[in-house]
């Protein structure tokens, strides 16, 4: 109690500094309006949460809650006792962890060259990099390229075609461009080649900045649905991101009904529980992702 | 010996480097930067095979591909599918949809970020900024397949939780099936960017505003400017640079209006609202296999993107602002 007394004071102070009453009219206004948004963003998703724990009674009854009357497992324990579930799980887990490293090296040893500025032909190879932030090929050619490479029903076609990040790249090159060059002089001195001291000093100094990037690819590659879809025809090789789609959308579900046999038509709260697994690794790494975001949102904005 | 030829030019050198790098024999640039030059030649293979080899492989689009022929085998036809695309009975419709969606993101979707971020910089309670920051942030991280189910989840005819309030709210024959309506596919679409955007989009203006010189507000007060006239006069024009900038990335993206969001949302039963380009490329070309047709909606797609890239710079730069190259 006293804590919240505390905070709120320097504020009234400062209401005081600037106090009309029409001033002070819009300041509880806009507290209200951005409150609301707050609880819009969500509010969505804590009645996932809470539905995918409550019973199904209790959903098709009650149309809102944020606390199930009863807590029960079953959906969770109906979708770990599911192979298919359980594959798309380790799947979308595994391509996610290996998708990152890829696109982390990929994306670091290509920034680091670019970042020198004495390097002969640098300047058309980042504008070869801009140029495709500008145009693609498209969806087909790419397509095209991935068959051709043979790459179609591998989970490589869910990772290769997005192994770098154009945007990242310039964002990490210009971090890159800002490092002190002392420690990299001295380990050339010692003896290092350029890939010895990017290893050795670049990397280990780049820690935070690997950490973020590491998360953003991975949120894109869990996220993916497109690569899925245009990539995969086997259904084993679903992920989970497709498997959401399936269960939430009623079209889809009555085609995954033709497909496998054994297949019963889930209820709300195995839907719920679905999208709860699907988020709740994101919100998880959330916090640490939001440490870093901002920055890395804005060296990119800057540096455009 | 090697580590010389390795040492880059010091610090000095570089200026110097720079305006005459051409003049260094390749061989010799090759030799002194092998490593860095190592190090770029995964990154390249990757921007050569799935960025530069589908821009050659765009060609198609002029010919009638048959996979089995190849690129260089397949007859060339000129311009035939565009003629069939300007003058097919798709265009008007996909057209109309894609620029009707590409308006209301632009009077909705695009100010909104702008008015949220102005908002939590009139906030004057630090921990309440923080914590609103923090929750309207989360969406941007969320898959459109979890948005599309939460909408499903809020408008699903049968259970769905706004559905039913508005049930509730309006009798029974307020039955809507608000994700097969027509009339609702494009405010549907636009909340969902809403939700998912907004947050988000309020970073760079939040780090524009918190670039604006206190001194300056402080100047305004001494003059007798009340709040509005501080965001009017000072406000506003220190964030106008950033706004014009986003507002170039924005019309370069006018007629990307995002496969996945799309094709997640379109039934069978809201196709003629819901086709646009970016879906109907998936439709023609991976599901009825018209590859050289599709692949030639999918060029003339990506080539109004440049030129409503590179126009909108110039008008910007036109109209006095600073543009984006």
């Amino acid at each position: 109690m006293s804590t919240m007394t505390e905070t709120k004071k320097p504020a009234k102070l400062k209401v005081d500094n600037n106090g009309s009453l029409g001033s002070r009219v819009f300041d509880a206004l806009n507290v209200i309006v951005l409150v609301a948004l707050a609880l819009i963003t969500v509010l969505p998703l804590l009645y996932v949460l809470a539905g995918s724990l409550a019973n199904e009674a209790e959903i098709s009854t009650r149309p809102f809650f944020l606390w199930p009357h009863k807590i029960v497992t079953e959906a969770y324990e109906y979708i770990f006792a599911t192979p298919t579930f359980v594959r798309a799980l380790v799947t979308t887990v595994v391509v996610t962890a290996v998708g990152m490293v890829v696109q982390v090296l990929l994306t670091f040893t290509m920034a680091y060259p670019l970042a020198k500025r004495y390097l002969p032909g640098r300047t058309l190879v980042l504008n070869l990099v801009i140029f495709t932030m500008v145009f693609s090929g498209g969806m087909i050619p790419t397509y095209l390229v991935v068959r051709d490479l043979g790459l179609l029903d591998s989970y490589w076609a869910l990772i290769l075609p997005l192994a770098i990040n154009p945007f990242y790249l310039i964002i990490v090159k210009s971090f890159f461009q800002e490092l002190p060059q002392a420690l990299e002089e001295a380990a050339r001195i010692d003896g290092c080649n350029e890939m010895g001291v990017f290893f050795k000093i670049v990397l280990p100094l780049s820690k935070p900045i690997i950490a973020t990037f590491s998360l953003f690819y991975a949120v894109a590659i869990w996220n993916d649905y497109m690569s899925p879809l245009l990539y995969l025809s086997d259904p084993n090789k679903w992920t989970l991101q497709i498997l959401v789609r399936q269960l939430t959308n009623t079209d889809a579900a009555a085609a995954l009904s033709q497909m496998d046999r054994t297949w019963v038509p889930p209820e709300q709260g195995l839907k719920f529980a679905v999208v709860v697994i699907a988020t709740l690794p994101i919100l998880f790494f959330y916090p640490f992702l939001q440490k870093h975001f901002a920055k890395g949102v804005l060296i990119g904005g800057v540096k455009e | 010996m090697a580590t010389d030829l390795a040492t880059p030019p010091s610090k000095a050198a570089p200026k110097a480097k720079k305006r005459r790098a051409d003049k260094v024999p390749l061989r010799t640039a090759v030799l002194r930067y092998r490593w860095l030059y190592l190090m770029l030649v995964p990154g390249l293979a990757y921007f050569v095979l799935f960025k530069y080899l589908p821009m050659y492989g765009v060609t198609i689009a002029f010919q009638d591909f048959v996979p089995f022929l190849g690129y260089s085998g397949s007859p060339w036809v000129g311009l035939k599918h565009f003629e069939e695309l300007f003058a097919g009975p798709d265009f008007g419709r996909l057209m109309f949809n894609t620029l009707f969606l590409a308006l209301l993101h632009i009077v909705v979707v695009f100010p909104a970020p702008i008015i949220v971020a102005l908002l939590l910089n009139e906030l004057r309670l630090n921990i309440l900024k923080r914590s609103i920051q923090s929750l309207i942030y989360i969406p941007h991280f969320l898959s459109w397949t979890i948005v599309a189910s939460l909408t499903y989840v809020l408008f699903a005819a049968d259970f769905g939780v706004l559905s039913g309030w508005m049930r509730d709210l309006l009798g029974d024959t307020a039955k809507i099936d608000y994700m097969a309506q027509e009339e609702w596919f494009r405010p549907l679409i636009i909340l969902q960017q809403l939700w998912k955007m907004t947050g988000w989009g309020t970073i760079i203006y939040l780090a524009a505003l918190a670039g604006v010189d206190p001194n300056l507000y402080e100047a305004a007060r001494m003059d007798g400017a009340g709040r509005f006239r501080q965001l009017w006069h000072v406000t506003l024009p220190a964030i106008r640079p950033t706004v014009v900038v986003m507002a170039i990335l924005a019309s370069g993206n006018l007629l990307d209006t995002g496969f996945e969001q799309i094709w997640l949302m379109t039934t069978s039963l809201n196709r003629s609202v819901a086709d646009v380009f970016d879906t109907y490329v998936y439709y023609a070309g991976i599901q009825n296999g018209a590859i050289s047709y599709s692949t030639a909606v999918g060029l003339f797609k990506g080539v109004a993107g440049v030129i409503l890239i590179f126009g909108s710079n110039w008008l910007a730069k036109r109209l006095g602002q600073r543009g984006l190259f």
